[in-house]
């Protein structure tokens, strides 16, 4: 009976609702945010702006939380994990030309959807501090999450270049307005530091993108189509392959952020507000590897192959230097964004192996570092409200005050060190496996990673819970309250569940990356072997 | 009787000419006090000639008056944003000109005037037409740019903009001169007969260039572009929101028809010039506008960039590439009349404020304004998913079809250049303290003007991009 009526609503527009849902939502805070102001004439009163402020972080909450249950509710309902190719299809007809509004979901994309709406709602809840332009603030993370989801199941080049571009505005605005305080001084000009972070955020990414859009035309322009799945069928020359590898790659390597262009993500990890930085962290970057996977590899397999040691090389030194950087960190939110880069390292490791491992171990790392990241920023947000700063020296001791916080943290911070048992330890190991059927002194080196994460993470630990509490701003510091207990509580579970029993995600995984491999294998073959 | 139906074919020019005259007449006799009439009476004119122009698009192409003008889905499609554009011009300047005192009846009639010019452009297929219609166009945008006679600055701009006007119209005209004596032609397609046996000779190709230079100030390219900043700062606000609008694309659109319909079998001598043209001109306005803190001068390197991308279309050379030049205009003129609506809306009590740091805190105090000028500004910045941003796509698609990889590469990276200094409109209006509020009006055209065409930008846009792309490949294709 269900299964019948399950089946009478498969034709139905789900992941243009799922992506839209959201949008909805902020055009409702809008809504509620006009019809309030046309009554007050212009002027609202303080406790009247309360309770919009209020309104408007129940709406959010509850948008997001729709777009979970929906997205749950499609993933169970409709998704049919054992199929390897795009599900969910949905198409109409847009630009012409080969260009059409286009949506599906696979293997590959299915949990990043997932992930986003689950975090998303986290987000909500984790933005209790913010105090001023609540309504806008809720909109701008709604909009987030419309362009995000956009980004993951868009199935035409150009929609995807528009979610993906679009996801700047509401990023640019949330570091900026709501980012943290202090000036920086650039050219003897001095500006609001949290100005400076949201401006190099943008213009870097748009940068890096930007060269993406002349290869897509150029694309477009070869095979008549935007058509994801159909460029994917699509042989390119070997010459053209390596420069649209290039400029693909250079939007994603500024979006994962790889090094030597990682520079943009500490300044704007610092500036942005804790939710910010979950998000960009636990969903932003997983965008660049995501592009790799759904995009370089399938698309342009032999420049891939003649890039990858290229890839390993900046891998290497981003999972190396940038772990030496982390090490010697004042700031949490520094360090956290720089073992960031090199969590990211791995991934892209993982993903330019080519080989089941690597790719599989690659999304299981994006996977597992969303909830470990996002979890680590929670984490100094929950320090960040109660003693407004994030300098390590300024805090000690707090295991004696905060125990409940000193066994989430420790867990969290053993989820990046990649303990067996937290998800963290599967993706490092996957992608390492993978590397080392390449070449085993990658493996060697991505190894020095891990011990180096254990250094900055541990450090970082002892730091700010060992030793004696001293601090007089410290002494009366509180635990975490409920609400912080079941935002952090459901990341712990998550990172645990998928590190102690990794098989469902990976099995999810598992006939996309076949698929994908398997055409890359062929199209290798075809050229004259690897 | 060809002369009739040659006639008939010119009705919104005879309109527009006896219309203005009528009024110029009705305002001597009434005076100054009559400003308000002869303004509204201006724009029901315009309007009027807009809708005869569509009632007119379904009429089989037609050269008239020996072939000195051609009425065809491109002129059309031009001719109907020009009008809308000139009438949206007087409309936004009526509270302004109240407002500094210059509300004098010739102001209306003037851009009246303007838009005649315009429409002769649009249509213009003989070197002499052309002539005329840049020169009926130019002679009344002096005076407007001098229109507030009082002021320093103002007539420092009309002298400016006539000065440097006359010398481009003497570049063109020698341009002219030469073309015609090494064709013995001054029809487009008498030119374009024998262009190929006349090209062996250099002296043609000067021609050539002259014209193109000439044209090129006229859409303010790089490096004819001098005049741009100092009159756009001078004029009042309401005719430099008329300046970056219709005539730059009157002046395209003469560009394009003048490049593809005669020199068609020479397009390889002048697509690269204007390949560079278009990159300098992305380059000087990209570069240029980051230190502006005056938000007119600010638009004047703006436009100029947008022409340096508009020209990438047009030195693709093909018929998507003038599809792709005339989609970019009209959405430039349209991002552009918003912003200076928005601009206009920049007033306290004690006049106009001018500098980009008067915005400082917007979306605190106006939250409306400040959402329509970030989206406007991101479109100018040509962010997706913003109309400016398909304008970009075009454009880019065109050149590298044309197989100008590197022009599209150019234009890419320049973009990102010019993103910075949009955004650092937006970024003031958002991040900053506020500044004192403005003065708030209600349900005023302004704001009406400025709102639709934010919605035009996004998200209408993405909704009527096939239609729009449609009717500019069938005016493009009109011209091959």
């Amino acid at each position: 009976m269900n299964e019948i009526a399950a089946q009478g609503l498969l034709g139905q527009p789900w992941l243009s609702l799922l992506t839209f849902l959201p949008l909805a939502g902020a055009l409702a805070i809008a809504l509620r945010q006009m019809t309030a102001k046309r009554e007050a004439n212009g002027a609202i009163g303080a406790a009247e702006q309360a309770s919009i402020d209020a309104v408007s972080r129940r709406i959010a909450m509850l948008f997001t939380l729709g777009a979970f249950v929906l997205s749950v509710f499609i993933t169970v309902a409709y998704y049919d994990p054992t199929e390897s190719g795009y599900q969910l299809v949905e198409s109409a007809p847009w630009l012409g030309q080969g260009v059409g509004y286009k949506m599906g979901v696979d293997g590959i994309s299915i949990l990043f959807v997932l992930l986003t709406t689950f975090i998303m709602p986290i987000c909500i809840a984790a933005s209790g501090a913010i105090d001023k332009r609540v309504p806008e603030y809720m909109a701008a993370f709604l909009i987030m999450e419309t362009l995000i989801l956009g980004v993951f199941c868009a199935l035409d080049l150009l929609v995807f270049y528009l979610f993906f571009e679009g996801s700047l505005i509401p990023m640019f605005l949330i570091i900026g307005v709501w980012g943290s305080k202090g000036t920086k001084t650039l050219g003897g000009v001095a500006m609001p530091s949290r100005v400076y972070a949201a401006i190099k955020f943008f213009l870097y990414t748009l940068l890096g993108s930007i060269l993406m859009l002349v290869a897509i035309l150029w694309m477009w322009r070869f095979a008549g189509t935007t058509d994801i799945p159909t460029l994917q069928q699509t042989a390119f020359p070997a010459e053209a392959q390596k420069w649209l590898w290039l400029a693909f790659f250079a939007s994603f390597a500024v979006k994962m952020p790889m090094w030597p262009v990682h520079t943009w993500l500490p300044d704007a990890h610092v500036q942005a507000p804790t939710a910010g930085s979950v998000i960009l962290a636990a969903i932003l970057l997983k965008m660049g590897g995501y592009g790799f996977l759904r995009f370089s590899l399938p698309m342009f397999p032999l420049a891939s192959v003649d890039f990858a040691p290229f890839v390993y090389a900046l891998s290497i030194i981003a999972i190396i230097y940038t772990s030496l950087v982390a090490l010697a960190q004042e700031d949490m939110k520094k360090l956290i964004a720089y073992s960031s880069v090199a969590h990211m390292g791995f991934v892209t490791m993982g993903v330019f192996t080519a080989t089941t491992q690597g790719v599989e171990g690659a999304l299981f790392q994006m996977l597992s570092h969303g909830f470990i990241s996002g979890a680590l920023f929670l984490c100094v947000g929950v320090l960040y409200d109660r003693i407004h700063t994030r300098e390590i020296a300024a805090y000690g001791g707090l295991v004696n005050r905060m125990p409940f916080y000193a066994f989430l943290f420790l867990f969290f911070t053993m989820g990046n060190v990649g303990l067996p048992g937290v998800s963290g330890f599967i993706g490092e190991f996957l992608t390492m496996a993978g590397a080392f059927k390449v070449n085993s002194w990658i493996a060697f080196f991505a190894a020095f990673g891990v011990i180096l994460s254990a250094a900055y993470a541990l450090r970082l630990f002892r730091q700010v819970m060992y030793g004696e509490l001293q601090k007089p701003a410290l002494m009366a510091i509180a635990d975490v309250d409920a609400r912080e207990m079941t935002m952090l509580g459901l990341l712990l579970l998550f990172a645990l569940v998928l590190g102690v029993y990794p098989k469902p995600a990976l099995d999810v995984f598992a006939p996309a990356v076949d698929a994908l491999l398997r055409n890359f294998d062929a199209a290798v073959s075809a050229a004259g072997g690897r | 009787m060809p002369l009739i139906a040659d006639l008939s074919y010119l009705i919104p020019e005879l309109m527009l000419a006896g219309g203005a005259m009528a009024l110029l007449i009705l305002g001597v006799f009434l005076g100054d006090k009559s400003a308000r009439l002869v303004s509204s009476a201006s724009i029901a004119l315009l309007i009027a000639t807009l809708l005869v122009v569509a009632a007119m698009s379904g009429w089989p192409q037609r050269d008239v008056f020996g072939g000195a003008f051609r009425i065809d889905a491109f002129s059309t499609f031009v001719k109907l944003i020009i009008l809308a554009a000139a009438a949206l011009a007087i409309l936004m300047s009526d509270k302004y000109l109240a407002g500094e005192q210059l509300g004098r009846f010739e102001y209306p009639v003037l851009i009246t005037l303007a838009a005649l010019g315009m429409l002769l452009m649009a249509s213009a297929n003989d070197l002499i037409a052309l002539y005329m219609g840049v020169e009926t166009q130019s002679l009344a945008l002096y005076i407007l740019a001098a229109f507030n006679r009082d002021s320093r600055r103002s007539t420092e701009a009309g002298l400016k903009y006539f000065v440097l006007g006359a010398l481009s119209s003497c570049l063109m005209l020698y341009g002219a001169s030469l073309v015609y004596g090494f064709t013995g032609a001054t029809q487009f397609d008498a030119i374009a007969s024998v262009s190929g046996e006349a090209s062996k000779n250099v002296g043609f190709i000067i021609g050539l260039v002259f014209l193109i230079s000439g044209l090129a100030f006229k859409v303010s390219a790089a490096p004819f572009h001098m005049w741009t900043p100092d009159v756009y700062e001078g004029a009042p606000t309401p005719v430099t929101a008329l300046f970056a609008a219709a005539p730059k694309l009157a002046a395209m659109a003469l560009f394009t028809r003048a490049m593809v319909t005669p020199f068609a079998g020479v397009a390889d001598q002048w697509t690269p010039i204007l390949a560079i043209l278009a990159v300098a001109s992305m380059a000087v306005g990209a570069f240029s506008a980051i230190v502006q803190t005056n938000i007119k001068r600010l638009m004047a390197y703006s436009s100029i960039g947008h022409m340096g991308f508009a020209l990438i279309g047009l030195a693709a050379g093909t018929v998507e590439g003038v599809r792709s030049t005339l989609i970019y205009m009209a959405i430039y003129i349209v991002m552009t009349i918003g912003a200076f609506a928005c601009i206009l809306l920049m007033r306290r009590r004690g006049g106009m404020t001018e500098t980009i740091d008067e915005l400082s805190g917007l979306s605190r105090t106006n939250a409306g304004l400040a959402l329509i000028i970030t989206v406007l500004f991101f479109s100018l910045a040509g962010v997706p998913p913003m109309a400016g941003f398909f304008g970009k796509l075009f454009v880019f698609q065109a050149a590298i079809d044309a197989g100008l990889i590197w022009l599209a590469v150019a234009g890419a990276v320049l973009s990102v250049v010019s993103a910075y200094y949009y955004l650092r409109v937006i970024w003031i209006m958002w991040f900053n303290e506020p500044a004192p509020v403005f003065e708030r009006e209600q349900g005023s055209r302004l704001g009406l003007t400025a709102s639709v065409s934010a919605l035009m930008m996004f998200p209408v846009f993405l909704v009527v991009i096939g239609p729009i792309r449609d009717l500019a490949a069938r005016a493009a294709a009109a011209l091959f």
